[in-house]
């Protein structure tokens, strides 16, 4: 019986070993393809590590010819000021939800769950007009306002608020602590798990928006990193060596992030997996 | 009284002082342009009056656009790859979680091996599918190996296209839909599974009646926010067939873009949205009368 066990044990641990290795063979092709010259890419038969490992492709992609950098630093500072702005007003309107009493705070919260349903893509065209009319149609703003006021994050971080003891918020009360304080002195504090769950859920839709940018951005020197990508799709005529050493470097940022916050990472987007 | 009453409009303030900046944000972002999406949806639009040329149509765009071949191909396209997609998602990753919660060693490490499609930017996947789909790339390659003389053409062929973006579909929400299912299997009691073993139940019938019914939850989870997902597909349309060929992948959001953005005509794709809310609606409402019975059954 015990034989059997660990025979079944190991065969079902090769095959789905077998079957995870299928999976991120992708990502291993991309990798082997950005440190190959072109004619190996394609190569019969399939080299993983080329006899020479260039980093010349690294290098072309960041050099001036197609302003990635430029576009990297784009998608910094929209991703950077998304998730900071987000954070902060997740934070109040969390606090405001789950710790303040006022008239019409419960019907407001109903509206937000209603609102939370409704596909951001399905918004494209009003959006679009509404962006033009007030100025931020193809300025980073498109990207970081939107970003900036998010229905999951106040849903997410009111439901962790109201775990929290009214206790503690009543000691401050009676110290002279304004809601302000108690807000970011003593419950914010208390919320690191999800705060973390949530900075890591907004980084990641930021940097990986491929649709908003593709709505809303139209300058090239605007770009952020998805659309650089395409761009230099289009630009270097399908020249997959060097698409490959610029893929990998878009998935860098969220692949440092995943291998150091996996545990946050795999609650956060599982849980905030109904948006998307 | 008058005091008291000076209090609550304190409280008031102070509240809706800490929602007023998110709130604001939701209604800018979000409510409002549903209602311009809505308005825009039952009018009739001269461009080139602004605003001020939209005029009342009724409901001629909803029975207009369904003139436009490409977007009923985009409904019956979105139907099959919502069918398919699920079906295969939930069966693979069942399987994939059964067999990694049961016996697998090194079972975290296969769970993140399998989660990295998950995460990694739409661009980059389209750009390294479409790499290893092309036609001199390594699956045709491999295929030719094998001796098959005219390996599809993949996402070129209409036939293959579709299926082809739901094979990615699929492996890009593996990892993710594995995740949730093992952490609804870790909760099954162990003592069913012995009670069912003392029945003399085998391997099969342990998953018939036991992990089966007892991840009913789960899986309706799983199924629906895959169906709702299903309906938002766009960036690997459009990064990697464009609708193509011909109108063999097209899809709700893309007909959607494709549409307004690229043929301009605001009316019927925010009639089209509304169309796609109207489905996302049902799904959720369905969701909610099902949960509801559920609940009142146990």
């Amino acid at each position: 019986m015990e034989k059997k066990k660990t025979v079944s044990k190991v065969i079902a641990t090769v095959f789905i070993w077998i079957f995870v290795i299928l999976c991120i063979v992708p990502f291993i092709w991309m990798l082997s393809a950005s440190v190959k010259s072109e004619a190996e890419v394609f190569a019969v038969p399939f080299q993983l590590i080329p006899n020479e490992l260039k980093l010349d492709n690294y290098i072309e992609v960041l050099s001036g010819k197609y302003s990635y950098l430029l576009m990297y630093w784009n998608s910094i500072k929209v991703t950077a000021l998304s998730v900071i702005l987000s954070i902060l007003t997740t934070c109040l309107a969390g606090y405001g939800f789950a710790k303040m009493k006022f008239p019409g705070r419960d019907k407001i919260f109903l509206i937000y769950l209603a609102t939370m349903m409704i596909p951001p893509q399905l918004l494209m065209v009003p959006k679009f007009l509404m962006f033009k009319e007030m100025g931020i149609y193809n300025t980073h703003w498109a990207l970081i306002l939107p970003a900036a006021f998010s229905i999951y994050g106040v849903f997410m971080m009111r439901q962790y608020m109201m775990q929290i003891s009214e206790e503690l918020s009543e000691a401050a009360r009676i110290d002279g602590a304004g809601d302000l304080r108690i807000c970011f002195q003593i419950i914010v504090p208390l919320c690191k798990p999800a705060i973390i769950t949530l900075l890591i859920l907004f980084f990641t839709w930021s940097w990986n928006d491929y649709d908003n940018a593709l709505f809303y951005i139209n300058s090239k020197e605007l770009y952020t990193v998805n659309l650089g990508l395409v761009n230099f799709m289009d630009e270097t005529g399908m020249q997959y060596s060097l698409i490959m050493a610029a893929g990998v470097l878009t998935i860098l940022p969220i692949f440092v992030v995943f291998l150091i916050a996996q545990k946050y990472f795999v609650g956060g987007l599982t849980a905030g997996s109904v948006k998307g | 009284m008058n005091n008291q009453k000076k209090k609550a409009l304190r409280a008031a303030a102070k509240g809706y002082a800490f929602i007023g900046v998110n709130l604001i944000g939701v209604l800018v972002f979000w409510t409002f342009p549903l209602i311009l999406s809505f308005i825009i949806s039952i009018s009739k639009w001269d461009y080139s009056k602004g605003i001020s040329g939209l005029s009342f149509a009724g409901f001629a765009n909803y029975i207009d656009m369904w003139k436009d071949e490409w977007f009923r191909a985009s409904l019956i396209n979105n139907v099959i790859f919502t069918v398919c997609f699920v079906i295969l998602l939930i069966v693979f990753a069942f399987i994939i979680s059964y067999i990694l919660n049961e016996y697998v060693i090194g079972k975290k490490l296969a769970q993140l091996g399998l989660y990295l499609p998950y995460i990694v930017n739409i661009v980059a996947i389209s750009a390294v599918w479409l790499a290893l789909f092309s036609n001199n790339g390594p699956i045709v390659s491999i295929l030719k190996a094998l001796g098959i003389e005219n390996p599809p053409i993949f996402i070129a062929d209409t036939r293959y296209a579709l299926a082809t973006i739901i094979f990615i579909c699929v492996w890009q929400n593996l990892g993710y839909t594995v995740m949730l299912f093992i952490s609804g299997m870790v909760n099954i009691p162990a003592d069913l599974y012995e009670a069912a073993a003392i029945d003399g139940a085998n391997i099969i019938q342990k998953i018939r009646y036991v992990t089966i019914p007892m991840l009913s939850g789960t899986t309706f989870f799983i199924i629906v926010t895959s169906i709702i997902n299903s309906f938002k597909v766009f960036g690997l349309i459009n990064l990697m067939t464009n609708g193509g060929p011909g109108n063999s992948t097209t899809m709700l959001v893309y007909n959607i873009y494709r549409t307004g953005f690229q043929f301009g005509k605001l009316e019927f794709a925010s009639a089209q949205g509304i169309v796609l809310l109207i489905i996302i609606f049902i799904i959720t409402w369905l969701q909610f009368r099902i949960q509801k019975r559920n609940e009142a059954s146990m």
